[in-house]
């Protein structure tokens, strides 16, 4: 059996290669991706006081840090046994929905937005935010400007725009000045603007995917995400409800934290990125994805205006349950829009400028797991602490691990109808890549690593001649 | 004229120092004008190519893979920026190093699994015994500390040594 490997995967947040299986008869038979980087985060943090967690936490991912800093501090609350103020719990929200527009952006713009404007079989060389930058500047603009909308807000209310130390146990660290709330509301209408102009590009353009919408990952599995008591998308926290491919409710809107009666982690040899599973459906059946587009699925609505007029089209384009994973794209769009829709609401909150966002307590319980959603997920953290704080052991769930299984199924179904043995392309490949662009997988976060490595892709028969070679 | 050739590199680190290399916003495209970004996570090249003028790198030095990367970047690179704190000290990764690999891998692969408890081998790179600063494994040029460097430093600092000039690293700090 002869194989191709895609090493490393560029323009992903991580560490990954893919391997493609041939089979004797030279059709493809499996695609496996491999994470290649770990770093120990679970093991790492043993004997370290609880209150550092949060910021040790977040040094798992630059990408989306606050991620970390929300579901370890909501892992806290629990080990003080507290409730953050109201006002520390919205505060906490804007900066988690201020990342969420951040590295929506990352994903769309910088990373993704190349494959989509200039075509999946076009020039490496151009294929990048600069190229995109020289052939459609207002797209590399408002990519440029939404991430940074995002970052300004996370810089304003923490201090800085990448590790703040503002989300803590039992709240936020200071309350929100308002010349920072001024300044927000006063950057979102332009953020909203940029969003919808490259919404409304990407609907005119979709019909030029047809192809790839088809091939991309298209199959049937649940889907998971977090939502509140009425069914409403909820980023921040609220409860677990997970749909079948046919629209049912396979549980919903039950408590997350005891994730484990619901999914199991398995291991794979050949991959340092553990594979999350529906424990109902077993292993390797039970696939569910996560992430934007698993938001819009399960939410009844998101509930701010805008996001759910497209919302509504959504559906109307798609149905309720889209089987195809290239619509990550444009549910990445609906899910920024939201955010930004939804910061301004919680700005105008009549308590928003209290000074009460944080509770203080000793170590109240020896137990805590916080869940909320990453950009990525569901994002689980789970700590076991001694009487005096010190950790003594930690889980943790990622969202990209909810989602591996499913991408391993997606890269396998887009080499089956891409990639021909004899005449290997560029552009094949690149749409192995590009598929698993879609996921957005932050494999610092999956295995608490990252990094990257050369290309070279080679064809070897059976016999070990070989046949085709690329290399960029 | 050609413009000096510029690279990033990921190794065992966040990508924070790469996001704060994002967080240029639009002197992203200024900086585009000024050198060629031949290498970097952010673009579709594989191969670290030859004769690169400025490379940042992220991230210690803590697998086989990186080992390999790091000493292929010095051989191919005039300009070598140890950046952001993991690169300086190997900060965050480190703290394994006093654990050992063999208990991170039990952790998360043995112990914390509901199904199939096995460490992965097939593929995947094997880590280093220790997590170690970049200048520890090859020569360094220019340190550039922080968790992360703020974007303001990393534009003057790449800015300054696609001029030819010894850069201003004024205002670098560890941590915050």
């Amino acid at each position: 059996m002869s194989q191709i490997v895609i090493d490393p995967i560029t323009r992903i947040e991580g560490h990954s290669k893919i391997t493609i299986q041939l089979t004797d008869a030279g059709e493809v038979d499996r695609a496996y991706f491999h994470v290649t980087q770990f770093r120990g985060f679970e093991r790492m943090v043993q004997g370290r006081p609880v209150h550092e967690m949060p910021s040790i936490m977040a040094r798992i991912c630059g990408i989306c840090p606050v991620s970390h800093l929300v579901a370890s501090s909501k892992a806290c609350d629990e080990i003080l046994a507290v409730e953050p103020p109201p006002t520390g719990a919205d505060l906490r929200r804007v900066m988690n929905l201020a990342q969420m527009v951040q590295s929506n952006a990352l994903s769309f713009f910088h990373l993704s937005s190349p494959d989509l404007l200039f075509g999946f079989d076009s020039d490496p060389a151009v294929r990048n935010l600069i190229g995109v930058a020289q052939a459609q500047p207002q797209l590399a603009r408002d990519g440029i400007a939404v991430r940074k909308f995002g970052q300004q807000i996370i810089e304003w209310l923490g201090g800085k725009r990448i590790h703040p130390a503002w989300v803590v146990p039992g709240g936020v660290d200071a309350p929100l000045a308002v010349e920072t709330r001024e300044r927000i509301l006063a950057a979102i209408p332009d953020a909203l603007a940029a969003i919808r102009r490259a919404l409304d590009w990407y609907k005119a353009e979709l019909v030029r995917w047809e192809e790839e919408a088809a091939t991309f990952g298209s199959f049937r599995s649940a889907f998971m995400a977090l939502v509140d008591a009425d069914g409403r998308v909820d980023h921040y926290g609220g409860r677990l409800r997970v749909m079948d491919a046919d629209g049912g409710l396979l549980v919903d809107r039950v408590d997350p934290r005891p994730y484990w009666d619901y999914i199991g982690e398995a291991v794979e040899p050949w991959s340092y990125l553990k594979s999350t599973y529906w424990k109902a459906a077993g292993y390797p059946d039970g696939v569910y994805r996560v992430g934007p587009l698993a938001r819009l699925v399960v939410a009844d609505t998101l509930g701010t205006p805008g996001a759910d007029a497209e919302l509504e089209e959504f559906r109307a384009r798609l149905g309720r349950v889209p089987a195809s994973t290239f619509h990550y794209h444009y549910a990445r769009l609906i899910d920024t829009l939201y955010a930004a829709e939804r910061i301004e609401e919680l700005l105008r909150g009549p308590e928003i400028l209290s000074p009460r966002v944080r509770s203080h307590a000793p170590i109240n319980r020896n137990e805590g797991i916080g869940v909320s959603e990453a950009p990525r997920g569901t994002l689980i953290h789970h700590y076991r602490v001694d009487d005096d704080g010190l950790v003594e052991w930690a889980n943790l769930v990622i969202a990209t691990g909810h989602n591996n299984l499913a991408m391993n199924e997606s890269i396998t179904q887009v080499a089956r109808t891409y990639v021909k043995h004899d005449r290997l392309t560029e552009g094949m490949l690149n749409r192995v890549e590009a598929v698993i662009r879609c996921y957005d997988p932050c494999l610092s976060c999956s295995t608490h690593a990252l990094g990257d490595m050369p290309l070279l892709i080679a064809l070897v028969a059976p016999d070990g001649s070989q046949l085709d070679e690329i290399r960029r | 004229m050609t413009k000096p050739r510029l690279a990033t590199v990921w190794l065992d680190g966040c990508s924070g120092c790469h996001m704060s290399f994002l967080d240029m916003d639009e002197r992203l495209l200024d900086l585009a004008a000024m050198a060629d970004i031949v290498y970097s996570p952010l673009v579709d090249v594989k191969e670290y190519p030859p004769d690169v003028d400025v490379c940042l790198v992220e991230g210690a030095v803590s697998s086989e893979d990186d080992l390999h990367k790091i000493r292929l970047v010095r051989e191919r690179t005039r300009t070598l920026v140890s950046f952001g704190d993991c690169a300086v000290t190997a900060n965050v990764p480190s703290l394994r190093n006093p654990i050992g690999t063999a208990p991170l891998l039990e952790r998360a692969y043995l112990e914390n699994v509901t199904l199939n408890p096995r460490i992965p081998l097939d593929v995947v790179p094997a880590l280093l015994p220790t997590s170690r600063p970049v200048h520890d494994v090859v020569d360094v040029d220019v340190f550039l500390p922080g968790c992360p460097p703020s974007a303001d430093l990393i534009f003057r600092t790449v800015v300054d040594l696609v001029e030819g000039r010894v850069p201003d690293t004024t205002g670098a700090r560890f941590g915050r």
